[in-house]
């Protein structure tokens, strides 16, 4: 099959990310004073267990990175012809859950629809009653055997995700008993003891997904009858690249402006101070507000310049992470200064200072390698709060674009349709689980991540 | 002392200039009274003459900054810099693009954000304190071990999850309190209730671990250690020592928020319906009334500000070894 690659302005600053992060660890694991602390943290069975998970997350927001347009056929000059609408390779591997769609709501694992609608029976007569799912249970011939079918599906769902695991450990062991013995006793290795049970549950609940998503609404269907289980997975990129991105982009004016104040002093200091504590002292809700609506009239105003919905989307979301970012550097910023202060009255800096090394030789080599630690644990802590933040712009309707899957918009479509009877709570359930997860994975792993590099920190964030 | 507060007050006037500027900058240069317009009579099929109407009844129809047709120092005030920014300084925020006066609607709706949000902060400060007095008692047992892993899933819960979990459990299931609404007078209490205990809880997770980190904070200190081997037991030790240190952090921590307040929380009013300054904030933002937008965004930093200044005199006040410079 042919296909037609497609970079998104996100997608290419999630590659950049992750090529930072990958020069980082090399950088990391020539260091010995940033090797230390990385062995303290995987020495932490928290620290491993909530790794795991993060890692399912971010494996899954890649996957959603990866754009392309599949080949359509091909135009009467025989140039190959691509489709209009942007898959990415998350989309490929869950094409049946993306266009199993129903009419309408459903509950998780139903055979019916959520409302009555009128059917004609195969004798002409008609009645007013729930109509069967076009995919949810379609295999069934009697929906009476819902129950023993989802046991049989849950029961190879875990045998399936029981082998996965085994098959794993088998791999990481590669295949000598010794190591099996010795992971599973030696006190030393706890912390990947507890990654190999958090690695257990995601094995079966990747089992169970196997078994069951192509058959069943694993958590329903929404208002225009798409799977939420899809919707869910297709909202983790969004929730990570805000988290994610929004450090990303603030980062270098942060770390700039942060350690300029504290080297230099006098005037650039003062300059500098004013200027995050004007931009501090505005609400930070407001700003963005004010700045979304700004850009909304934009983009009405000049809707010729994007090419696509996708493209549209996406310019979207990383403008909602750059405003994020104005609102979230100045921490950083002040963090950063109050550091470099300490610094340099220190003697290697005065030492180069009394050598004659240029300013900006210095900050380059003697102040920003030391200052490091602290970008990384703001950058770390600030995770969480980002992706809970999503959620509550997205419900003022200042979030991303309403057509982009995000848990907040899923939160927000769905808190309607609470004062129906009976309730429908499973988008909402979806997305809370969803969000509670990575942001407790986040949590926990950032509190490591703090103690290991920088325990004083503790008092100041 | 007095020379210090003079001091610090004048330096708020730059901030707040600085913060005027960045809205002005935001409101009328990135997008023109003419973008707003069309904005509001929707984009296709609007006619010259629409628009300058509508600019003309709010009072966007004037240069920005420099009026070349005035006379005198009309070049200067007879603007919109001048109208819509400079006036905010006397607290004169003018009309809302669907003609209401700010001012009067802002003195209105600030008493029910009060009237939630003081509630929450001081039984929220209550519950905080012996929380995490508890955790500081058991600090390196299991109980403490566990009570700061549930202050961590606590706070990973989203705050939507709160409001929405408090009025379908306790609201529409238990029916214990109405889902929301609100009556002005004493009559309100049964409709603060609820918003209330959802905004205290939704704040234990952060509030106990913070408040936790900061005795144990002072639980190392050398004066703990001399009041145990005078002889003092735990307890005493806890209440007279520990918790009267940390009480410093934790006002300072307080009076930040204290203006604040006045703004109301988004989420909670929006949610319950109560008339205050957050639902009127999240109401301006969804009807994309600019006017109001841009006088929160003032208020918010005045107030911030004012919180900033109240901090720095109050740490002066508890505790004198803070220096004045």
């Amino acid at each position: 099959m042919g296909f037609q690659p497609v970079v998104l302005a996100t997608d290419a600053l999630i590659y950049l990310l992750l090529a930072l992060a990958v020069g980082f660890a090399l950088y990391a694991r020539r260091h010995e004073h940033l090797r230390a602390p990385w062995r303290q943290v995987a020495a932490s069975r928290t620290a491993m267990g909530a790794l795991v998970v993060l890692v399912v997350y971010v494996f899954i927001g890649l996957l959603d990175t990866v754009h392309f347009r599949p080949l359509q056929g091909q135009d009467a000059q025989g140039r190959p012809r691509y489709a209009t609408e942007v898959l990415s390779l998350l989309d490929l591997i869950t094409t049946p859950l993306r266009e199993h769609r129903e009419k309408t709501y459903s509950a998780p694992f139903a055979t019916h629809l959520y409302m009555r609608e009128t059917i004609e029976l195969p004798d002409g007569r008609k009645v007013r009653d729930y109509p069967r799912l076009k995919w949810g249970g379609a295999h069934l011939a009697d929906p009476a055997d819902r129950a023993a079918d989802i046991a049989r599906r849950v029961a190879a769902g875990l045998v399936l995700g029981l082998a996965i695991w085994g098959g794993a450990l088998l791999l990481a062991a590669r295949g000598r008993p010794a190591r099996f013995r010795c992971l599973l006793r030696a006190p030393e290795l706890a912390a990947l003891r507890s990654a190999a049970w958090t690695g257990l549950v995601v094995a079966l609940l990747l089992g169970l997904v196997l078994t069951l998503a192509g058959v069943w609404h694993l958590l329903g269907t929404d208002k225009v009858g798409e799977d939420v289980f899809y919707q869910s997975l297709k909202s983790v990129r969004t929730g990570l690249v805000i988290g994610t991105l929004t450090t990303l982009v603030m980062l270098p004016a942060a770390v700039l402006l942060g350690i300029m104040a504290g080297y230099f002093r006098g005037w650039v200091d003062d300059v500098i101070q004013y200027l995050y504590t004007t931009l501090s002292s505005v609400p930070g809700v407001l700003l963005i507000a004010a700045a979304v609506l700004m850009m909304q009239i934009y983009m009405n105003n000049h809707q010729a310049e994007f090419n696509s919905l996708a493209e549209r989307a996406d310019l979207r979301l990383l403008f909602l992470c750059l405003i994020l970012g104005v609102t979230s550097w100045t921490s950083l910023c002040r963090l950063l200064r109050g550091e470099t202060l300490k610094l340099r009255q220190l003697e290697y800096v005065q030492a180069a200072q009394a050598f004659g090394v240029r300013h900006f030789t210095i900050l380059a080599r003697h102040v920003l390698p030391n200052v490091m630690h602290i970008v990384l644990i703001v950058v770390v802590l600030d995770f969480s709060g980002l992706v809970l933040a999503e959620a509550v712009l997205s419900y003022i309707n200042i979030g991303v674009d309403p057509n982009t899957n995000s848990w907040g918009n899923m939160i927000n479509s769905a808190r309607l349709e609470l004062a129906r009877e009976p309730v429908v709570w499973w988008s909402l359930v979806a997305a809370f689980v969803f969000i509670f997860m990575l942001v407790l994975a986040a949590n926990l792993f950032a509190d490591v991540v703090r103690d290991a590099f920088d325990p004083r920190l503790r008092e100041r964030t | 002392m007095m020379a210090y507060i003079v001091r610090r007050v004048l330096y708020v006037i730059p901030i707040l200039v600085g913060v005027n500027l960045l809205t002005f900058l935001l409101f009328f240069v990135v997008n023109s009274p003419d973008d707003m317009a069309r904005m509001h009579l929707g984009v296709k099929r609007v006619s010259d003459q629409a628009i300058a109407e509508w600019k003309a009844e709010r009072g966007y129809d004037k240069p920005l900054v420099w009026n070349a047709g005035a006379e005198g120092l009309d070049k200067l005030t007879d603007t919109i810099f001048f109208d819509k920014s400079v006036r905010l300084f006397a607290f004169d925020f003018g009309q809302s693009d669907s003609g209401r006066n700010i001012g009067h609607d802002i003195a209105q709706r600030m008493w029910p954000s009060l009237a939630i949000a003081i509630p929450i902060m001081l039984v929220g400060l209550a519950v905080n304190i012996s929380f995490s007095l508890l955790l500081a008692f058991f600090r390196g047992t299991y109980l403490d071990f566990w009570g700061v892993v549930l202050c961590v899933a606590m706070m990973s819960v989203s705050g939507l999850f709160y409001i929405i979990g408090g009025q379908v459990l306790l609201g529409k299931l238990l029916n214990l309190f109405p889902i929301s609404g609100y009556a002005p007078g004493p009559d309100a209490w049964r409709f603060l209730v609820l918003p209330v205990i959802i905004g205290v809880i939704s704040g234990i997770g952060s509030g106990t671990r913070w408040y936790r980190t900061l005795f144990l904070e002072e639980v190392g200190k050398d004066f703990v250690r001399t009041a145990r081997a005078k002889g003092l037991s735990e307890r005493a030790v806890l209440f007279g020592h520990v918790l009267r240190n940390a009480l410093i952090p934790i006002l300072t921590g307080v009076v930040v928020v204290i203006p604040t307040l006045f703004m109301g929380s988004l989420l909670l009013e929006s949610f319950f319906g109560i008339p205050g300054l957050g639902s009127y904030t999240i109401d301006a933002i969804s009807r994309q009334d600019f006017a109001i937008v841009r006088a929160m965004v003032f208020l918010g930093a005045v107030l911030y500000v004012l919180g900033l200044l109240l901090t720095d005199i109050s740490y002066t006040l508890v505790d004198p070894r803070v220096r004045l410079q």
